[in-house]
């Protein structure tokens, strides 16, 4: 029935009206009514991406619902969307964490809070659109513009360092994405369109392939980020507010590697053969030597901020072992498994590093400090969150039952098919992981009620209760069941493969 | 020897113009201080009807005429166009800071229509003698008009300055012309282009260029010949740096375009490595400098000036495709700067200049309204889309690297990030600091108008810019 609705202009554009008219009502009227309004226009747009789900094709690699309409002709620009089954779960996924970050936003936002949901929803809009552009330009327009909301959302309502953060933030995205700029339009030039689906099918010398490797990698390694540009991160999370942090974590992360899939491997695969060594390198050191540096994290947010770092660490792994996997076993099935791990791998993160950012927040708000050690024997105190606290811990630690194993299981799984030590050094993310996660956990969660600040603290509300047990549903779910995702994203992955090992020399 | 009479109708809005101006002069000396609006709005009736003048009979096809010193074609029609839209603009936005400063006299009216007139010229201008009849008139109202403040030390310094440096350059570039025609024997643009390739002495031309593009570099303000942006700018009063900063750009093009396109294309590639060195040295300075700037007038006008360096690369490919990318560049940047200016008289009021960086301190607090408005218009000139300034951006940067120059596009890249960072100040202070100042804003409904409307043109042409571009295009290519 929805078949010949514009969905992904809708999911796209529903949330950036519902932007504008926060904004407009929370000047004229009270703020609870601009609070209703976001909450109304979240939900719309997370219904309304539904369909997506149950009217999509798994059978196809084709790209669906597309729109396509010229934009700017003088440019040869067209308004092209449409979602393959790589971009449709991450679509999702964004319309999911939008109504939970505006739930969570509800009576924590007291400043100026109609600016804060606007911001947010204007932020889905526009990353719904990055992850739905079929058309390069529009993808850069998209890329960019999702910028703006985030670092008035840092800078506004975040912590005392904001200003730093923020400026840091916004500084690093830019360097890196004003390199793919000039590779896109290199593209345009000599391919003739801005389409990235005519991307796909223009040959380069492998020289050039290179160069429009590194453009394309400056841009994504910093949004994803991979060591060593990802110094941003930890600043911006730390500082940002709450619902800052979950959408950083649980989308914009996942942007980055998003465009290692849409752009780098299919547009440049014989680059990317070329520099796996490279790229794996820097998915091992983000995964071993990070995993170290949050161990000794004292601030919860840097610690599930490095945590994320070295969990994405796994994704590009997954993407960069393919080679490896076709040259040792002559067959793409481990490297489809290593692929469809790494997907899976980044939409639990986006449950689990959203939710645990969520868990500090409600920690945060009560006692007004991030520090472990301000913490101690909550679980006296406060029970129900508790449960869920540790409940996501475990998921963030890879443990099976939870979303977290699944990724991480198929990627090792598949490492190992591509070289023994590779999945030896991905391994070490099981003690590492658990070990920082569960490490914080006893330290804030268990023991002895710490101090009198901790004695006095109220168990969640049903608010809070609300968003927690709907990521907790979320994490078991995918955790024990994670078929349907596999399933979706089966043909476009193997798509991928097919456009990664044809030359395009 | 048999006299021709010129086709005089097709300068018409000139004649216009001057009629007008003149007409004004004298009615000022008849109004009393209390009726003064009056000029004022015959000075706006004025701008409007050259508009429509210009609109109705808008070219297709290019015309010479008074001997072939002047020509009409549609990228001139398109500039003037622009020219009066945008000093309708200036005059709007001046009335309020000039009735707040008791400077709301006829002279600026006036003289701000000889500006006008002259900028015209200096579009239509196909002889050197035309061109710098053009520019003199041009220059000779802007120094008036940066002392029109006369007891202000700053504005009579920045007024003796401008002038000086202004005198040296039209020196200059008188010279560079007197070579170019005792090599080439003729004023005439059209027969100086077909000189070029017979000229045996082709050191004396690119003497003569050199020296002309000495001059030409100094009006537009390129590095590094920009030393009195940042005076003149910072001593005037605002609305006549946001005169000087408009408009004057336009004409500062067209001149480039008439000598260096219609003139001198086949010293192509000499000139073209001028203008890479002018370009990257006025983004690299223009970029950096800002940074160090608390005066927001100061930092505009190092941003004009690492956004001429921009303007440059679209001229310096030497293609149709991207001159229109560079005339698209200078109508995008006149709109933004129009809005950045007019956000620092909005933010003024009587006794109060509001050109301290920290004058816009919690500007959100304040005025959520124009706090937005000034937000699209900093991103615009950092050039974030999906606001103008970045499809502006985006075409000149197209079209380096289709000239095979991607080392030139990436220098520019790198110096727009060096850029973002202090137009994020501006924004860091509107958004994250705490207000001070809480006294509400103060002007009137014409201006919040204006300024609404300014700003959401940047945006709005900004998610559509197709037209814009197209009608660059079809003003350079056509005709």
């Amino acid at each position: 029935m929805f078949s010949d609705w514009p969905l992904l202009s809708l999911v796209i554009w529903i949330p950036v009206l519902g932007g504008i008219v926060v904004l407009v009502a929370g000047s004229y009227t009270n703020s609870a009514t601009a609070r209703i309004i976001a909450l109304l226009f979240s939900i719309i747009t997370f219904v309304l991406s539904i369909p997506l789900y149950t009217d999509f094709n798994t059978a196809t690699a084709a790209m669906q619902f597309t729109e396509l309409s010229p934009w700017i002709t003088a440019f040869k620009i067209n308004y092209h969307l449409g979602i393959d089954g790589i971009s449709m779960p991450l679509i999702i996924l964004t319309t999911f964490m939008t109504v939970i970050v505006v739930i969570a936003g509800w009576e924590v936002i007291q400043d100026r809070p109609a600016q804060y949901m606007a911001a947010f929803l204007i932020m889905a809009g526009l990353m719904n659109g990055v992850f739905a552009a079929l058309d390069a330009a529009l993808f850069y327009v998209f890329w960019e513009a999702m910028l703006i909301p985030m670092f008035i959302a840092i800078g506004v309502w975040g912590g005392p360092r904001r200003v730093y953060a923020t400026i840091k933030f916004f500084l690093y995205t830019f360097f890196g994405s004003v390199f793919m700029l000039i590779a896109l339009l290199y593209l345009r030039l000599e391919s003739g369109s801005f389409s990235i689906l005519d991307f796909h099918a223009f040959k380069m010398d492998l020289d050039v392939q290179i160069l429009i490797f590194i453009a394309f990698l400056l841009a994504f390694a910093v949004k994803v980020p991979m060591w060593p540009v990802h110094t941003w991160l930890p600043d911006a999370h730390v500082e940002a507010p709450t619902g800052g942090s979950v959408i950083l974590a649980a989308i914009m992360l996942k942007l980055g590697a998003y465009g290692f899939l849409r752009f780098s491997l299919p547009i440049t695969p014989d680059a990317s053969h070329h520099l796996d060594w490279l790229m794996i390198s820097l998915s091992l050191i983000a995964v071993v030597y990070i995993g170290f540096v949050a161990l000794v994290q004292q601030d919860m947010k840097k610690l599930i901020a490095y945590s994320s770092i070295s969990h994405m660490g796994f994704v590009t792994l997954g993407f960069f072992i393919a080679w490896n996997i076709l040259d040792n076993t002559g067959k793409l099935d481990g490297a489809a498994m290593g692929m469809q791990g790494a997907i899976v791998q980044m939409i639990s993160h986006g449950f689990i590093s959203g939710a645990m950012f969520l868990v500090v927040g409600v920690m945060y708000d009560r006692l007004h400090s991030r520090e472990i050690s301000a913490y101690g024997g909550v679980v006296n105190t406060m029970p129900k969150f508790a449960a869920f606290a540790v409940l996501f811990a475990m998921a963030n630690a890879g443990l099976p039952g939870t979303s977290g194993f699944v990724g991480e299981f198929m990627v090792i799984l598949s490492a190992f098919k591509a070289n023994f030590w590779f999945a030896f050094l991905a391994g070490t993310t099981l003690i590492l992981g658990a070990a920082y996660t569960l490490w914080m956990v006893k330290r804030v969660i268990f023991g002895d009620v710490k101090n009198e600040n901790v004695a006095k603290l109220q168990d969640i509300n049903n608010r809070e209760f609300l968003f927690l047990s709907i990521l907790a549903v979320m994490v078991l779910l995918f955790g024990v069941w994670p078929a349907p995702l596999i399933e979706v994203m089966d043909a476009s992955v193997a798509n991928l493969l097919q456009h990664m090992m044809q030359s395009k020399l | 020897m048999n006299f021709e009479v010129p086709n005089m109708m097709l300068a018409l809005p000139e004649m216009f113009i001057l009629t007008m101006a003149c007409i004004i002069l004298v009615f000022d000396l008849f109004v009393s201080d209390n009726n003064r609006v009056l000029t004022y709005g015959l000075a706006q009736l004025t701008l409007v009807g050259a508009f429509f003048l210009t609109l109705a009979d808008y070219s297709t096809v290019t015309q010479f005429t008074f001997n072939n010193s002047f020509i009409r074609d549609p990228m001139s029609d398109l500039m003037k166009i622009c020219i009066y839209l945008a000093a309708f603009v200036v005059f709007l936005y001046a009335k309020d800071y000039l009735r707040q400063n008791k400077m709301f006299k006829g002279e600026f009216f006036v003289l701000g229509l000889f500006g006008v007139l002259g900028m015209m010229v200096m579009v239509s201008a196909h002889s050197l003698l035309t061109i710098y009849l053009g520019l003199e008139l041009l220059s000779l109202t802007l120094y008036a008009m940066v002392a029109l403040k006369r007891d202000s030390m700053m504005a009579s310094e920045a007024a003796m300055k401008y002038f000086v440096l202004g005198a040296i350059a039209s020196g200059m570039l008188l010279y560079g012309m007197s070579m170019l025609y005792g090599v080439t024997g003729t004023l005439d643009l059209a027969e100086i282009s077909q000189q070029v390739p017979q000229v045996k002495d082709q050191i004396l031309l690119v003497f003569g260029l050199v020296f002309l593009m000495v001059g030409v570099a100094f009006k537009l303000g390129a590095v590094p010949f920009h030393m009195w942006i940042p005076d003149v700018y910072h001593g005037a009063p605002t609305a006549v740096t946001l005169y000087i900063s408009s408009a004057p750009k336009i004409a500062a093009f067209a001149m480039l375009m008439r000598l260096l396109v219609d003139g001198l294309y086949g010293l192509h590639e000499q000139w073209q490595g001028i203008l890479i060195i002018l370009a990257v040295l006025s983004m690299g300075i223009g970029n950096i400098v800002a940074i160090a700037q608390t005066n927001i007038k100061r930092m505009f006008a190092y941003s004009a000036i690492s956004h001429i360096g921009f303007l440059l690369l679209g001229v310096l490919t030497g293609t149709e495709s991207g001159f229109a990318a560079s005339l698209f560049y200078v109508l995008t940047y006149v709109l933004m700067s129009l809005g950045g200016f007019g956000m620092i008289i909005l933010l003024s009021r009587e006794g109060f200049e509001a050109d301290k960086l920290t004058d816009f301190t919690g500007l959100n607090e304040r005025s959520p309204w124009y706090a937005l408005m000034m937000l699209i218009l900093i991103f615009s000139m950092a050039g974030v889309p999906p606001f103008l300034g970045f499809w502006a951006k985006l075409s000149v940067l197209k079209e380096v690297i289709a000239s095979d120059m991607v080392w030139l596009a990436v220098t520019a890249v790198v110096f727009s990030i060096i850029g973002a960072f202090y137009y994020l100040r501006i924004i860091k202070i509107m958004y994250f600091d705490k207000a001070e100042d809480s006294s509400p804003l103060v002007c009137s409904v014409d201006m919040r108008a204006m300024i609404t409307t300014n700003g959401l043109l940047v945006l709005v042409i900004g998610l559509f810019p197709g037209d814009l571009m197209a009608l660059c295009l079809s003003a350079i290519t056509t005709g």
